[in-house]
């Protein structure tokens, strides 16, 4: 048993977990939402990649140039023109129409494409290798990774070193305050909802390259993402990160077991964690 | 010349009316000041003309404008800028970020970081501090200074004194006269009578969402102040 | 003196009564009347009706909005196979039984996901459910991943004869869903049930008047998982097939469940009633069309959210001022002095 392989790319599927939460994490700390159709957004980013694959004849991540604006506009009208009526509701709104969007896109693809389980092709890239100091580490999960440092890094500069990123924190604080400064509330939220579906795209594309998808597929990515950012902490982005990564590193270790318990142990280690440390480990934001 | 003319400005909190035909007239680079008891409608006077709360579009009028339907964000554009009751600096943003944030309308004048700093000099000490670690007294200063920062032609400010100490809102009130220098046009809204008096040219008195008593600060009548404020 | 009293029932409360006993009395009768394609679409409509009122009970009246109630609908069904088949238990007994299972499994659950609050629980419940539907696929005993039958043996103790198991079959969803929404009455009528309105207005404000916000959920929570339990195991008596993936289905057990009580109207007791019909009625119109229904369930429930959260029930109820179930209070005057 390889221990320090599967421990390599344990680490390297945290940041395909990561770029996963980090639409959700922006979401939750900018407007206090928890978008239950996040997984299935991740799964329609991939179908538009598809589609586009098979239109124009371009190569997976060469796609992204369509599927990154594509999904940019749908984030922007999905927030402006429905989350937003959401937000001053209470609890159920939000959460109860978030899902039925989540059960409504999940269909429609249904629909349109069947359930065949498709798969995104990019070439050399998915088993090229590179030796780290000895160790062969896939070329493909290491770009995947660095995709995601890049992604947080980007974000954190976003946050703390532009006037947009002091409006997203501002808002966050108090929303009705920042309109006295100027902001347009509800122009600002789906900015953010945009700037996630960036991610969000990314996230899809890489991940249909690695794995197959289907309609249906959408529901455990935001499982993923959940647990990513529980892990982490809820406020924090690099929490994600390295919240991605634990959870990375479980999977990895239940599936050198036994291919059937990759899943599961994600999901103990999860529970765990929930039960011995609520917050996570780098809680930063008060819910 | 008029700034800001209410006219019959009614407000509402869902199905209770808190303001009742409020009319009010500011000339530009006046101060004046609103004063009232608790729950006398100041505040909401103040969120209607700053957009916080809907109203009719006719009942607010800015430079001749109607302006009563225009949302919070599109006023300060205008040129009104408010200084919320309690501060309300955001806990997530440095001193330096709040009064940035300030400027976010984009709106260009003299009032500018630096101009700020030499105003509220204890603020450049302290411009890297989270905003929450000032003191009551710096938070307000840090406020007013946030609002400055879009160049406001009409300043409002809500309660500059709830919280402070005697010394620390006469150091405030001293600077306000640096403010009206540039021109600005103050409202003060306050529940301290002798300190808003002192600092306007002309007041209203509000009771239960209405205006009861409207007069010059200079020649003003302790008596007909104390009947209007509290209603007898 | 004028003297007050305390009443429930209303006089369209008493009617409406009348008139269930009326329907249930039919519906008891279908079996001489109708056929057994009725007989199972009327026992499919009881158990999904069972399952909307447990899950309005737990969303609507106690504020946890569960994405994860198909853990003990599968839990159910999987301890009826199990006890059945391991333990030569009677099958109406293991009914029976997969209501405490599902409790005590319950408790277990609520004590790591009770420490999320709102969408974090929901998803939190989801987690759980994913959790025992893949360690059951991994459990020999279980099954694993092709699932479990009940055999002939099993099955000819519930009746000698197919007539007659069907007969049972079908008179045991009415026992069951009348059971349900009985518990979940009797639970609203008594003082959990003002608790839990008054937590759902205001969590700070009952706390201060001594209501116990916690122990008040956790015990909707439990009674909701063992009611779910014993539908579970029904649902897959039915059945006589269980496996991971049916057991546990999130959509054919939460997504239907929710959008019935979403678009009937969320917080009535009234509200599931219509949205099963309306689910029912969608479903059989919109039968050749794939999962079309679907979307436009999904359509008409996302629009019930953004306009009318009372949901269908809701608009009546408010413009006709209309309670047919009698579980508010009101005063009314002693006749005399």
């Amino acid at each position: 048993m390889d221990w320090l392989n599967i421990l390599i790319q344990g680490a390297l599927l945290g940041g395909l977990y990561a770029l996963f939460a980090i639409g959700l994490s922006l979401s939750f700390g900018i407007m206090r939402l928890v978008n239950i159709a996040h997984g299935d957004l991740i799964v329609l980013s991939a179908y538009i990649a598809l589609v586009t694959i098979n239109a124009t004849g371009l190569g997976a991540i060469a796609s992204l140039v369509v599927v990154v604006p594509a999904m940019c506009a749908v984030g922007y009208a999905l927030q402006r023109g429905l989350l937003n009526l959401t937000l001053s509701g209470g609890l159920l709104p939000p959460l109860l129409v978030t899902f039925g969007i989540s059960v409504i896109i999940e269909n429609v693809l249904l629909e349109l494409f069947g359930a065949d389980i498709q798969r995104l092709h990019a070439g050399t890239i998915e088993t090229a290798s590179l030796q780290l100091g000895g160790i062969a580490v896939g070329a493909y999960p290491l770009v995947v990774f660095a995709t995601a440092v890049a992604a947080i890094a980007g974000l954190q500069i976003l946050f703390y070193r532009t006037a947009l990123g002091r409006a997203f924190r501002a808002t966050s604080d108090d929303a009705e305050t920042a309109e006295l400064m100027g902001i347009d509330n509800r122009h600002l939220y789906a900015v953010a909802m945009a700037i996630a579906m960036i991610f969000t795209a990314l996230a899809g594309v890489l991940m249909a390259i690695r794995t197959t998808f289907d309609p249906a597929a959408g529901p455990i990515r935001l499982i993923f993402a959940f647990e990513a950012v529980i892990i982490g902490g809820l406020g924090s982005l690099w929490g994600t990160l390295l919240g991605g990564m634990v959870l990375g590193l479980a999977q990895a270790v239940g599936a050198a077991l036994s291919p059937t318990w990759q899943i599961l142990a994600g999901h103990i280690a999860f529970l765990i964690i929930l039960v011995l440390r609520p917050s996570g480990f780098f809680p930063r934001t008060r819910d | 010349m008029t700034l800001l003319r209410t006219r019959g400005l009614r407000a509402f909190y869902g199905d209770f009316q808190a303001l009742f035909d409020v009319d009010v007239a500011v000339a530009e680079g006046e101060t004046i000041a609103v004063i009232g008891a608790n729950g006398a409608g100041k505040t909401t006077f103040l969120r209607a003309v700053a957009g916080v709360l809907p109203c009719g579009a006719e009942m607010v009028e800015f430079d001749g404008r109607p302006i009563g339907a225009l949302a919070a964000h599109e006023i300060v554009r205008l040129g009104i800028a408010m200084v919320p009751e309690g501060r309300k600096l955001f806990p997530s943003l440095t001193v330096e970020e709040n009064l940035l944030l300030g400027a976010y309308c984009g709106r260009s004048g003299a009032w500018t970081l630096a101009r700020v700093y030499e105003l509220f000099p204890m603020l450049a000490e302290r411009r890297a501090l989270p905003a929450t670690a000032l003191s009551g007294g710096q938070q307000q200063m840090a406020a007013i200074g946030r609002a400055l920062m879009s160049n406001p032609r009409l300043l409002l400010c809500d309660e500059l004194s709830l919280g402070l100490a005697p010394v620390v809102i006469r150091d405030i009130y001293a600077r306000l006269g640096a403010i009206t220098g540039e021109g600005t046009t103050l409202v003060i809204v306050e529940q301290d009578i002798n300190r808003a008096l002192a600092a306007s040219a002309r007041f209203y008195c509000f009771q239960e969402g209405r205006v009861a008593l409207a007069a010059d600060c200079r020649d003003f009548d302790r008596q007909a102040i104390a009947s209007a404020y509290f209603g007898l | 003196m004028i003297g007050y009293r305390v009443e429930r029932a209303t006089r369209e409360s008493r009617w409406f009564a009348a008139f269930l006993l009326l329907c249930l009395a039919a519906l008891a009768a279908l079996p001489y009347w109708g056929g057994p394609g009725a007989m199972r679409l009327v026992s499919e409509m009881a158990y999904y009706l069972a399952l909307a009122q447990l899950w309005n009970l737990l969303a609507g009246y106690a504020g946890l909005v569960s994405v994860g109630q198909q853990a003990y609908v599968g839990i159910g069904g999987y301890a009826l196979f199990y006890l059945t088949s391991e333990f030569g238990v009677h099958p109406l007994v293991a009914l029976a039984l997969a209501g405490p299972i599902a409790a005590a499994i319950s408790l277990l659950v609520a004590l790591a996901v009770f420490r999320l609050r709102g969408a974090y629980f929901a998803v939190g419940t989801w987690v759980f459910a994913e959790t025992f539907q893949l360690g059951v696929s991994l459990i020999q005993p279980l099954g694993a991943g092709s699932g479990l039958s009940l055999t002939p043996a099993i099955v000819r103790e519930i009746a000698p004869d197919r007539a007659g198991r069907e007969l049972i079959v079908y008179w045991l969803s009415l026992v069951i869903v009348v059971f349900v929404c009985a518990v979940v009455y009797l639970t609203l009528r008594s003082r959990h049930g003002l608790a839990l309105t008054a937590i759902r207005d205001s969590e700070p404000g009952s706390a201060s008047l001594g209501v116990d916000n916690f122990r008040t959920k956790l015990m909707i929570y439990v009674v909701t998982a063992a009611c779910t339990g014993v539908v579970g195991a029904f649902i897959f008596l039915e059945k006589l097939r269980i496996s991971p993936e049916a057991g546990f289905s999130v959509n054919d057990w939460t997504v239907v469940v929710i959008f019935i009580v979403v678009i009937g109207g969320i917080g009535t007791l009234e509200g599931p009633f219509i949205g099963l019909l309306i689910y029912f009625g969608l479903r059989e119109l919109l039968a050749d069309y794939g999962s079309w229904y679907l979307i436009l369930l999904g359509v008409v429930a996302v629009a019930i959210m953004l306009t009318a959260q009372e949901g269908l029930w809701g608009l009546v109820a408010r413009r006709f001022n209309l309670h047919l179930f009698s579980v508010r209070r009101h005063l009314t005057r002693l006749p005399g002095g």
